[in-house]
């Protein structure tokens, strides 16, 4: 399955026109926003409303390094990426003082400060206006990345590393000690986890991961604002998590591709997307809590669990 | 001198308006464990059809009765049909406050088209009064001075009344309050109900004092969840320190650090969670 998608991800841009890749691109990169987010929503089980934050600290710090520090695309990329896990271990040391539904309210009053700082420090930021900087990389043997082809490999090559990386991270023993976090974290601080430390560091990973996404986004579009550290931002971040399914990561890369599809085509059609993103929302947790993911599973068990009915024989299981 | 008085009486004002806000939140999060993420939204609908109110009828206690049922309506509505269907389950209930607010929002752009919009006061406060040596809006001290009304009047009901009594049972052990034969779905109705009530309240009041307009509402969110996590949770007298703060800060902000202002009203916040988790007045 993976191997599938990954076939057609390489291969189908190569039958579309410019504007679809550029979708196709967004969908990588909030993917890779979503998947970031995961990280603490499905595996650490604290639900951040500020996520937003590090994508917005992330496309602002490129594109100030790319405009007025005359930055290349690599080294705006790595100051930004030090800026968002200064922001990260700055907003982690107040937000882990606290969990659950007063952690909520600290991470999205956080990521309104930043909001409120970006909207009003036009000087710095250009306030409503935002900044616009050409800022696509130059890959040696490669040149620069200018077409939307071009540069949607790009941003392949960095979702796969992503999505490898963060694999990786959640089968291993640390991953899988935010698991345990999330089941009982009294339970690990008695077997002798110093469960403070281990959530501070599920949180810088998924800033870092995070911001990242935010100078991916900046880069595609060559334009960041205030819009990118807005509640809406965090919301539907959250939202690209719950639908495919928290604690999954494929379902937030999922999720992330069902909202940015249907964000694009609503738009063209009209502009009650607000609308139609709180709608979702609503059916979302009403009707679907173990998202798309989880219906899938179920699916598939019903499926399972069919089979040796209607094949006259049995089940092994 | 005259400038701090001025500045000050504005926090004030401005921090009562967020108590009225603020305390249905906090009431709600203490008692129901429901973080109503759509309580900027309710302010800024009510605020809305009171504009309406007064276009139409010129009145604007009409238009303060049709905020404040505005207000109770959509609470009593959001909670009988999804907050009760999700009962238990907080985090689902934070994310469909999420999805409340936000078509609420999309709403109010559909029926009032974005426009930002006044309402002027009514004639009787509309003019300035002398204070202390300074000419200060009639209307804002009318705004104090009904936050300090429903302050008062909601610690004499909290503290003295049977009603307050059962409240404040629920909040504390709901399993407690079951077994006294207390009607728990109905307090938490009504609970609820009053505090997108106040909310309502409060956008008729507010709105000649801030303006409406689309975005309000994510903007006095975050400042309702400071108040609630700088005063306590569930606490009425920490939400009065919380909102005049965060009111007071606010105008001093704007008056001296423009650029900076909206980010330094997290300040208290971040220095009272490194301080105190509990926030300043925890009802534990």
């Amino acid at each position: 399955m993976p191997g599938l998608s990954l076939l057609g991800l390489l291969l189908i841009p190569a039958f579309l026109g410019s504007y679809p890749v550029f979708v196709l691109t967004s969908v990588l990169i909030f993917a890779i926003f979503a998947m970031s987010l995961d990280i603490l929503i499905g595996y650490l089980g604290y639900t951040s409303f500020g996520h937003a934050a590090f994508f917005g600290v992330g496309a602002y710090a490129a594109v100030i390094g790319a405009l007025r520090l005359g930055q290349s695309f690599w080294s705006s990329t790595l100051l930004a990426l030090a800026a968002v896990v200064l922001v990260a271990v700055v907003f982690g040391a107040i937000a882990l003082r606290t969990a659950g539904l007063p952690f909520i309210m600290i991470t999205l009053a956080l990521a309104q400060a930043l909001w409120g700082l970006a909207h009003r420090w036009a000087s710095v930021t250009g306030g409503d206006n935002g900044l616009a900087a050409a800022m696509r990389p130059e890959v040696p043997f490669v040149g620069h990345l200018e077409s939307s082809h071009a540069y949607y490999y790009f941003v392949l090559a960095v979702f796969v590393a992503v999505v490898a990386a963060l694999s990786l991270l959640v089968r291993s023993p640390f991953g899988l000690s935010w698991r345990g976090i999330r089941d009982s974290e009294i339970r690990m601080q008695m077997v002798g986890y110093h469960t403070w430390l281990h959530k501070y560091v599920a949180y810088i990973t998924s800033a870092f991961f995070g911001g990242l996404a935010g100078i991916l986004n900046a880069s595609l579009t060559g334009f960041v604002s205030p819009d990118t550290l807005t509640i809406g931002n965090s919301a539907t971040a959250i939202l690209m998590v719950i639908l495919g399914g928290p604690g999954t990561l494929v379902g937030a890369a999922l999720g992330a591709g069902v909202i940015v599809v249907m964000r694009d085509i609503v738009s063209s059609v009209t502009e009650r997307w607000t609308l139609v993103l709180g709608f979702t929302y609503v059916v979302t947790v009403m009707f679907i809590p173990g998202g798309l993911m989880g219906l899938f599973g179920r699916l598939m068990m019903r499926i399972d669990s069919a089979a040796p009915l209607r094949a006259g024989r049995p089940s092994a299981r | 001198m005259q400038f701090w008085i001025v500045q000050t009486l504005n926090g004030v004002a401005y921090g009562m308006l967020l108590f009225l806000l603020s305390i249905g939140l906090s009431l709600v999060l203490g008692m129901m464990q429901i973080a109503n993420l759509a309580q900027g939204a309710f302010y800024l609908l009510a605020s809305y059809v009171g504009y309406s109110v007064v276009q139409r009828t010129g009145s604007f206690s009409l238009a303060l009765v049709a905020g404040t049922l505005t207000g109770l309506t959509i609470g009593l509505v959001t909670e009988r049909v999804f907050m009760r269907r999700l009962r238990g389950r907080t985090h689902s209930q934070v994310l469909i406050s999420v999805g409340i607010a936000l078509i609420i929002a999309d709403v109010v752009l559909i029926i009032w088209r974005g426009d930002p919009v006044t309402i002027r006061p009514p004639a009787l406060l509309a003019e300035s009064v002398d204070l202390w040596g300074v000419r200060f809006p009639a209307y804002r001290l009318f705004i104090i001075a009904c936050g300090l009304l429903v302050a008062v009047t909601l610690n004499l009901v909290m503290g003295r009344t049977r009603l307050g009594a059962i409240v404040r049972a629920s909040v504390d052990n709901q399993e407690m309050a079951r077994a006294m034969g207390i009607d728990i779905e109905r307090v938490f109705l009504l609970t609820f109900g009053f505090g997108s009530l106040l909310a309502g309240f409060a956008g008729v009041m507010g709105a000649p004092f801030l303006s409406v307009y689309p975005g309000l509402d994510w903007e006095l969110l975050p400042l309702m969840l400071v108040v609630v996590v700088v005063g306590g949770i569930g606490s009425i007298n920490g939400a009065i320190v919380g909102s005049l703060t965060l009111g007071l800060l606010d105008n001093y902000g704007r008056a001296l650090f423009p650029n900076l202002s909206y980010f330094t009203l997290f300040v208290p916040m971040i220095v009272i969670l490194a301080v105190r988790p509990g926030g300043l007045m925890p009802r534990r």
